[in-house]
């Protein structure tokens, strides 16, 4: 396995970083798929509008940003998760087509597709008899 | 040389997240990968004077692969099976979310009238409102005055 996708929340207290999550409010779940072609992440957002998702590669760092606004009015009886703002990032070490970078989102569950860049991508190498 | 920022409320953070991930790992759940995951569906309650509001976070989920109940009046029951997508070929590199059954049952605050329960499903979050029972609803008591 040659990709490393590392979260940069996980190195909160090691290494200083500018992108850290300490300013949010909860920490959604993501899945990571790697295939020949393309990486994949599966994220949980229930209730996020994608008008409130904010999406950035830049440098090899993946950033999702996103906020859930409020939607009660009336007494709380009982409150299991938070809503507010939420950020994860993810520093990609595979060579990434930024151009045809696509997401799409989908009952809560945001798809990102990374394309790889078509240098990095695996090649056959036809062994020639002589 | 390196240069490292303290940052004390990033070891807030890192503290938070390993007390989480340590009930998560003992929640009760039934064993299941969703069970792992702690209490699932978290849920949101609310109330007015006439109605109750249930809040499901349920991401990936569709509407027909729900099932919810109201019964004796104020029993809640969701139920439901999310599958993960298995992509054709490749390798994970990362599984945070949870996968498989579940089942969760609310004891509500008070009795609700089951025929009249309504059901949204919106960027995946389930609200059930539910209005309470003739019985249940708050009534202002007048002080008469001599």
């Amino acid at each position: 396995m040659t990709t490393t996708i590392t979260n940069a929340e996980k190195k909160s207290g090691e290494v200083a970083s500018p992108e850290q999550t300490y300013q949010s409010s909860y920490v959604p779940r993501f899945d990571i798929w790697e295939g020949e072609n393309e990486l994949l992440l599966y994220g949980d957002l229930p209730g996020v509008s994608v008008d409130d998702l904010d999406i950035r590669f830049e440098n090899r760092e993946l950033t999702i940003r996103g906020k859930v606004a409020s939607r009660h009015e009336g007494n709380f009886v009982l409150g299991e998760y938070g809503i507010g703002d939420f950020h994860r990032s993810f520093t990609v070490g595979e060579a990434i087509d930024a151009e045809k970078i696509s997401a799409e989102m989908k009952q809560g569950v945001l798809t990102l597709h990374l394309p790889k860049s078509e240098k990095v991508k695996p090649r056959k190498i036809e062994v020639k008899t002589t | 040389m390196l240069r490292t920022n303290w940052q004390p409320l990033a070891e807030v953070n890192r503290l938070r997240n390993e007390m989480d991930r340590l009930f998560g790992q003992y929640a009760d759940g039934g064993g299941t990968e969703m069970g792992r995951m702690g209490t699932f569906p978290p849920l949101n309650v609310w109330e007015d004077d006439n109605h109750l509001f249930v809040e499901a976070e349920l991401p990936g989920f569709d509407m027909d692969q729900l099932e919810i109940y109201v019964t004796g009046g104020n029993q809640l029951s969701i139920s439901g099976e999310r599958v993960q997508p298995e992509p054709a070929e490749g390798a994970w590199h990362r599984k945070e979310r949870g996968f498989g059954k579940f089942r969760r049952s609310l004891e509500l605050p008070s009795d609700v009238d089951s025929d009249s329960v309504s059901a949204t499903f919106i960027n995946g979050v389930l609200t059930l409102t539910m209005p309470k029972s003739e019985a249940a609803k708050p009534r202002r008591i007048e002080v008469k005055a001599n």
